[in-house]
């Protein structure tokens, strides 16, 4: 399917393409300014890189290791691993943040999509109030709405037992922004295409799962990222409403090392190690996308 | 029953926005109006109501913030400062790397996962990793330092260093966004420009005032914006790198948002947390309506 008009949407789909993709210029010579360059990014590099690296080398170091300075480990050891795994509930708090991350995200690609490609596509009365009535709680940060949501969940019980899982992802299972996204990112679907396609007797609902939206992928790809990454390293609010340490999610759950001791840097590190390292491997698998995708919203939202 | 094909469209949206307003209604308008409804109350939360008190709690921050040791004062202190201090450096320093990223031809992949890595990662392992580089003695940062024979530096563990410590680390994280955003916007412009620029005879530095950053403006207006709000709202870094989570030492580092946490859901004032996130959103509500005054145009030149 080629739309020839170029959409806004399509636009920012081309920029946020050319930020990831690398610059095609003449091999030409040697320059002093780009010699310099590389020289400035790649201090900056150490800087952003250690801490990382850092934290890998002490999760490795027995503890009577860590007061001497010694770049590597002497005696590298997997102790403070098996401490930390055997003593806390990080196989659980693994399980609830793919939980909560993966189900939040599918919900969001679902409604956001709908209600963008609805509100894009459809004439109907009273669709300015709607639209304004969804980008309108973009005002409200969540911080505001954290202790309303608080004593709802009380009232219904969503800060007890299973329902905890709903009490953690319900305020991200459809947003503003992913609506606001996929809205334009509609714009490049042709109207004359549907009108074909209700002709040939489809069904609206399937015109959308079938027709449209596999036309807007890349957004639904950065939607997906966006959201993922945001419920994954979500902490405020699961926070406040995970109750006991079975329901924390991966943030929740680190975040109570801070008061277990602060001499042990070997279990901190270890523990930090174990929240941060599955997220990072998946970025670095997949930066392109990410960085594409938050480019994207980033560009969007 | 027959439906027109109009009439049919009309009831089709509406089933398609139905379970999204529903949502809006209840988890995001609803409770905004509840916040507002709490802050006029002295609320508490085991019996999801309280008396109504009119501005008292508006009344008590008041008096509060003008009392010279008060968590209260502290609080809205600190969160200015780390907007003046974090956002212009955060903009600098990502238009910096974003300006030497577009002048690389290898290698820049690399570079963008590096500089990009931290935005991804959680900021409770972030706060713990910075915790323990910044630590007195056996800090990776002091050992240098002493390895240099230059004086150790107490970082968070002073009052004095605490707030412009925790300031670089939430740049540290967060610059991978300006950069890509930046980055973004450097690749829009048209290259013509620069060839026209150079065979005026403009140097470098010309370019850079007469071009670059002019034709920027709107991506770093947007980017001020973005970054002011989320420093507004820092939270978890501040609170994983006090000990005891207090926004120490002596509340030197303490914010808006930790503050609402505590009165919250250590103390119980709900009342008075709440109307604390009531100012906070007509703070944002502000910057917001700036943005729109200033951001018509958004990317396009």
């Amino acid at each position: 399917m080629t739309a020839s008009i170029e959409t806004s949407a399509e636009r920012t789909i081309q920029l946020a393409e050319r930020v990831v993709s690398s610059p095609v210029r003449p091999r030409g010579r040697f320059s002093w300014a780009e010699a310099l360059a590389y020289l400035l990014l790649s201090l900056g590099v150490v800087v952003m890189v250690t801490p990382f690296v850092w934290m890998l080398l002490t999760s490795f170091k027995p503890a009577p290791e860590l007061t001497r300075f010694a770049f590597l480990p002497v005696n590298p050891t997997l102790e403070n691993y098996v401490r930390v795994l055997t003593t806390s509930s990080f196989g659980r708090w693994y399980l609830n943040s793919v939980l909560v991350a993966t189900i939040s995200t599918a919900s969001v690609i679902f409604f956001d999509s709908l209600v963008g490609y609805t509100l894009n596509k459809f004439e109907f009365p009273g669709k300015n109030l709607i639209f304004i009535g969804i980008l309108g709680t973009l005002m409200v940060p969540t911080e505001m709405l954290i202790i309303p949501w608080y004593t709802m969940s009380v009232d219904f019980g969503w800060h007890v037992g299973m329902a905890q899982y709903w009490g953690i992802a319900f305020p991200g299972v459809i947003t503003a922004t992913g609506i606001f996204l996929m809205r334009q990112f509609f714009d490049g679907v042709p109207s004359e295409l549907l009108d074909a396609a209700r002709i040939d007797g489809v069904g609206e609902f399937g015109i959308w799962w079938r027709i449209a939206m596999p036309l807007v992928k890349p957004a639904i790809a950065a939607l997906a990222i966006f959201n993922f990454i945001g419920n994954w390293n979500a902490y405020l609010w699961p926070l406040i409403v995970a109750n006991g340490r079975d329901f924390y999610t991966l943030p929740v759950g680190l975040s109570f090392f801070r008061g277990e001791s602060t001499t042990e840097w070997e279990k901190i590190m270890t523990a930090a190690s174990l929240a941060s390292i599955p997220l990072l491997v998946v970025f670095l698998l997949f930066q392109r996308q990410i960085i594409k995708g938050i480019a994207l919203t980033g560009l969007k939202g | 029953m027959k439906f027109t094909l109009r009439q049919r469209q009309i009831i089709s949206a509406y089933l398609f926005l139905s379970v999204s307003l529903l949502f809006f209604i209840v988890i995001r308008w609803y409770p905004t109006l509840l916040a507002f409804n709490i802050s006029f109350r002295d609320w508490n939360v085991f019996e999801s109501s309280g008396p109504w008190v009119g501005m008292d709690n508006f009344a008590e921050i008041w008096k509060d913030a003008f009392k010279p040791r008060s968590a209260v004062r502290a609080a809205f202190t600190n969160t200015i400062l780390y907007v003046a201090y974090g956002v212009p450096l955060q903009l600098i320093l990502g238009l910096g790397v974003a300006l030497l990223l577009a002048q690389i031809r290898r290698f820049s992949a690399f570079f963008r996962v590096a500089y990009f890595a931290p935005y991804v990662t959680s900021a409770v392992a972030i706060a713990f990793v910075w915790n323990w580089l910044y630590q007195p003695q056996t800090g990776l940062i002091n050992q240098v330092l002493s390895a240099l024979n230059l004086p150790d530096q107490p970082f968070t563990s002073s009052p004095k260093q605490a707030l412009q410590s925790v300031t670089a680390v939430a740049v540290w994280q967060n610059v991978g966004f300006a950069i890509i955003i930046f980055l973004a916007g450097i690749q829009q412009i048209p290259e013509t420009y620069y060839e026209a620029a150079r065979i005026d005879g403009a140097n470098g530095w010309q370019i850079f005032w007469g071009i670059t950053l002019p034709l920027l403006n709107p991506v770093i207006v947007y980017l001020t914006v973005l970054s002011t709000i989320s420093y507004l709202r820092l939270f978890a870094l501040v609170q994983n790198m006090s000990p005891q989570g207090t926004g120490g030492p002596l509340k030197s580092t303490t914010t808006v948002v930790l503050e609402v946490y505590r009165e919250g859901f250590s103390s119980y004032h709900m009342g008075y947390a709440g109307a604390l996130t009531v100012i906070l959103f007509f703070v944002i509500l502000a910057i917001t309506v700036v943005q729109l005054k200033f951001l018509t145009r958004r990317f396009d030149y």
